[in-house]
């Protein structure tokens, strides 16, 4: 090895730093097609196609009737209507991608041609939009008009009373719809109860399901403790079908089974699922989805639950994928199906990938937009950890409010949270003694309510929980004991709300399609249709939707700012005076400095942004002018309060030429008489990390300045923090208190500055 | 009821057809209160979905133009009376190897058409047991 080369850098140090990003874990996927890693187009994808003969489906898309397996088969019979299909199949792909982006289109017109539509021709209209275009498409075309959002409620111990607190705190969030599961089997029971008491705290309506074994799933159901059932799952091969242990006729016969028990049902497919289970036939991703899609509306689910799902994590990997997840969302509702769409499955470590996925959908609007968001922390999510969890709502909270978008939340004050959370606990405590279940101690209750997550609770070990449930199970506990036994206890506006939830299935209007209940209605595609046609149609933000939307927490007003300020008066007073002693007249002295406050400075405003006291701000700008060998003079000006004029009028007054102007809020410039406005000597505008130190140099770099000197300019080293975001709207506020104070022709006015005892 | 098919217009029903909402037993709505189920008037029985709502929503889902969903609330409608342990089982029979002979299926059928008049699902089942035989799905998994 040459000593040329030992010294030769062999990488570029920018590929270490991205090497430590979260976004190196996410691992990405080469595009083959042979492989299944396709997200739109495989070579092995068939050429949409139809033919009747005598009223019969004779091929479909290249297949002939003769050699169609189960889905086909089903798809044939079921989904396609022979009277549409001959018109739908003829027209130009492109042309009907064109008329799902036209506005001018209704809907409905769109609905009726996809039922004569195969899954070939489903995903090759659809392939020839851009995301733009498909996200506006889904905005039209999904079914119910006012969009909603689900959550998943689990925790990892299982504990009845934070599922009941979480539960409550979910509802009270605004989700539509809650989701539970559990880690261990024999807890769903458990789980339920506990779900079902927690969701009927504060307000009724909110519907809820209990993620289990099919057969567990419909008897818990049928025991009144859930109202939706989604675990419901179709594939887009016929092997992948067996593989999942069922047929579309078992599914199709499980989705009329949950209708005769008057619970709302939706089937569950996802892009990568074939993959995942190793049978995907070589075709592209889309493609199969459109193929469990039309079975779905052939099996007459009334919705889906779509968008990858457990499979979005390995379908994002591949090229197209995220764009892949929106285009299966879009055939879903175009098919008129109800579209939890998603956005469940955590698919990356990338916060910028995450908030990247979520934004299309939160701005078109979705029945479900999650399915479900994770309203728990990541690692209480037996689900695994969602898109979002509990971590982030606050985010997406505030991302709502940015777009003025409703993606179906709600923020809810502390103290709000902390009552319904304690009253949830509460009401899971009196049915878990009242059916001599359990009895949670005061510690354990305690413990829950605060808890951000399981690892804070102190509450029922997994076996206390796994005798709770199978006695649940065991003594045939139905939601009228659970009602019973709240009323007993004084619960009644919990009993009320769990028996108006368990109502909904006399009339069954909630198995309609995109059924939530709001403000103890029921709202679905039947009385709430989506009938998008343009600006001004379609969902709109009410002033009152828009009112809760935009009221997060910790926003910033005026008096706050001048509370705030004028808690520092008291302490400044004891520290420095500023006496007025008349107009402020050029001097001759070739080593003076002036330092130009601003119209507030002192008077209403006493901190930097930063939190320095304006009185110690003076003191080393003066102390640093007097060791450079400067002679310092304060000037208030009251004609401008921008830093820039603050300087050059200083500099004007000053002896040398040399002024500093600054700002209450602590930006500072340094300025010369000769010089334009915005062209300064040095200019320190990041006051929140400004320090003392750099207000001290600042004096020193003046006074060399003002002898002439060519001093090294004063640099204030950021770390690229978001400086605007963090400050930018106290700064704005600050600022006007400023402007307010000056008036035009207002004379710079001399001031005596006197410090009163040390430093602060 | 008139006999004349519910529209989008009377749903929901709860809310603008109260008048046609009833349970197995004849209680309306309004006689499903809190205290009626303290007082045992009201019981598990009373809250489930009838045949007659399934009908209505179907008729419902038809007039919103969702004949699919129409259909699976007509077979749902069947089922209402079908036990939970029948359900179950045919279910299981459904699922891929489960019936070792398209007779197996049939006969579910049978059971389903002539113990509980399910015509649409007995017919439905036939048809699985068609299509599963042409599929070979009549071989026993391990």
């Amino acid at each position: 090895m040459t000593d040329e080369s030992h010294a030769r850098p062999n990488r570029w140090k920018r590929f270490s730093d991205w090497d430590e990003r979260p976004l190196r874990l996410d691992k990405f996927a080469a595009e083959d097609a042979a492989n299944g890693f396709a997200a739109f187009k495989s070579p092995f994808d068939p050429k949409p196609g139809f033919s009747l003969a005598a009223g019969v489906v004779e091929s479909m898309d290249g297949i002939a009737s003769r050699d169609f397996d189960m889905i086909d088969f089903f798809i044939a019979r079921y989904h396609l209507d022979p009277e549409i299909a001959p018109e739908a199949m003829a027209m130009p792909s492109l042309e009907v991608a064109r008329m799902l982006v036209d506005m001018n289109v209704p809907r409905t017109t769109l609905v009726r041609l996809a039922r004569g539509m195969t899954p070939a021709k489903l995903a090759e209209v659809v392939g020839h939009l851009s995301s733009l275009e498909i996200a506006f498409a889904y905005s039209k075309m999904r079914a119910r008009q006012t969009p909603g959002n689900q959550a998943h409620v689990t925790n990892a111990k299982d504990d009845p009373l934070q599922m009941a607190a979480d539960a409550a705190t979910a509802v009270a969030f605004g989700f539509d719809e809650i989701e539970t599961t559990m880690r261990v089997a024999r807890n769903s029971w458990s789980n339920a109860v506990a779900c079902a008491v927690g969701a009927a705290v504060g307000r009724w309506g909110t519907l809820f399901q209990c993620s289990s074994e099919e057969a567990e799933e419909l008897k818990i159901g049928m025991a009144g403790f859930t109202s939706y059932a989604e675990t419901v799952s179709v594939y887009g091969t016929e092997k992948s079908f067996i593989d999942g242990d069922d047929t579309p006729w078992s599914k199709a016969f499980l989705a009329a089974a949950y209708a005769s028990r008057g619970i709302k049902m939706r089937c569950t497919s996802g892009a990568g699922s074939e993959l995942l289970m190793g049978f995907h036939d070589r075709k592209s991703l889309l493609y199969l989805e459109a193929r469990c899609l039309c079975l779905q509306r052939a099996m007459g689910a009334q919705g889906t639950q779509n968008g990858g799902i457990d499979g979005a994590p390995v379908t994002c990997t591949v090229p197209g994928g995220m764009r892949e997840l929106m285009a299966e969302n879009l055939i879903a509702v175009w098919l008129d199906l109800e579209c939890a769409s998603g956005n469940d499955a955590r698919a990356t470590e990338s916060e910028i990938r995450v908030g990247a996925k979520i934004l299309p959908y939160l701005i078109a609007g979705s029945d479900l937009i999650c399915s479900g968001f994770g309203s728990i922390l990541k690692y209480d999510n037996s689900f695994n950890a969602s898109l979002l969890n509990g971590e982030e709502l606050e985010d997406y909270l505030v991302l709502q409010r940015d777009f003025e978008a409703d993606g179906g939340l709600t923020p809810v004050g502390e103290t709000r949270v902390m009552e319904l959370r304690a009253r949830a606990v509460d009401a899971i405590s009196a049915v878990l003694e009242e059916l001599q279940l359990a009895k949670p101690t005061k510690d354990m209750k305690q413990s829950v309510v605060a808890a951000s997550g399981s690892d804070e609770t102190r509450t029922f070990s997994g076996r206390d929980v796994a005798m709770i449930s199978e006695a649940i199970f065991a003594r045939s506990i139905t939601v009228i004991d659970v009602i019973k036994a709240l009323a007993a206890r004084g619960f009644t506006e919990e009993a009320e709300n769990l028996l108006k939830l368990v109502r909904l299935r006399v009339s069954g209007d909630y198995l309609q399609t995109s059924a939530v209940v709001r403000d103890g209605r029921i709202v679905s595609a039947v009385n709430n249709p989506n009938d998008y046609q343009g600006p001004g149609t379609g969902y709109r933000l009410t002033d009152e939707r828009r009112d809760e939307i935009v009221a997060i927490r910790d926003v910033l007003t005026r008096q706050e700012v001048l509370r705030v300020e004028a808690t520092f008066r008291p302490a400044e007073v004891t520290r420095i005076a500023y006496k007025p002693v008349g107009p402020a007249a050029t001097t001759r002295n070739e080593r003076e400095v002036v330092i130009g406050i601003s119209p507030a400075f002192g008077v209403k405003l006493f901190q930097t942004v930063a939190g320095h006291p304006l009185s110690a701000i003076l003191r080393v700008l003066i102390a640093g002018i007097t060791e450079g060998g400067g002679t310092a003079r304060v000037v208030r000006m009251r004609h401008t309060a921008d830093t820039s004029f603050l300087g050059l009028s200083a500099a004007r007054l000053a002896g040398s030429g040399i002024g500093i102007g600054i700002q209450a809020k602590g930006t500072a410039v340094i300025h010369q008489k000769d010089r334009l406005p915005h062209n300064n000597l040095e200019l320190f505008s990041n006051s929140p990390i400004t320090k003392l130190e750099h207000y001290k140099r600042m004096g020193l770099n003046a006074a060399a300045y003002a002898l002439g000197e060519m001093p090294e300019p004063v640099i204030v080293p950021t770390r690229g923090e978001a400086m605007g975001s963090r400050y930018h709207a106290r700064v704005s506020l600050i600022y006007a208190i400023e402007t307010e104070m000056t008036s035009e022709g207002a004379e710079p006015e001399e001031i005596d500055v006197t410090f009163i005892g040390a430093a602060a | 009821m008139t006999g004349k098919p519910l529209t989008v217009a009377d749903y929901p029903l709860a809310e603008n057809r109260p008048d046609v909402v009833e349970t197995k037993a004849g209680k309306k709505l309004d006689d499903i209160t809190l205290d009626a189920v303290i007082s045992d008037r009201v019981k598990l029985e009373d809250l489930r979905i009838t045949d007659r709502a399934l009908r209505q929503q179907a008729e419902i889902a038809t007039a919103a133009g969702r004949p699919t969903l129409a259909a699976n609330f007509e077979r749902g409608a069947e089922l209402v009376d079908v036990p939970q342990d029948v359900i179950m089982r045919i279910y299981e029979l459904l699922r891929p190897g489960r019936a070792s002979s398209r007779q197996e299926l049939v006969a579910a059928a049978r059971e389903l058409r002539e113990t509980y008049g399910a015509e649409g699902v007995a017919a439905f089942i036939e048809e699985a047991a068609d299509v599963y035989e042409r599929r070979s799905l009549y071989k026993k998994r391990f």
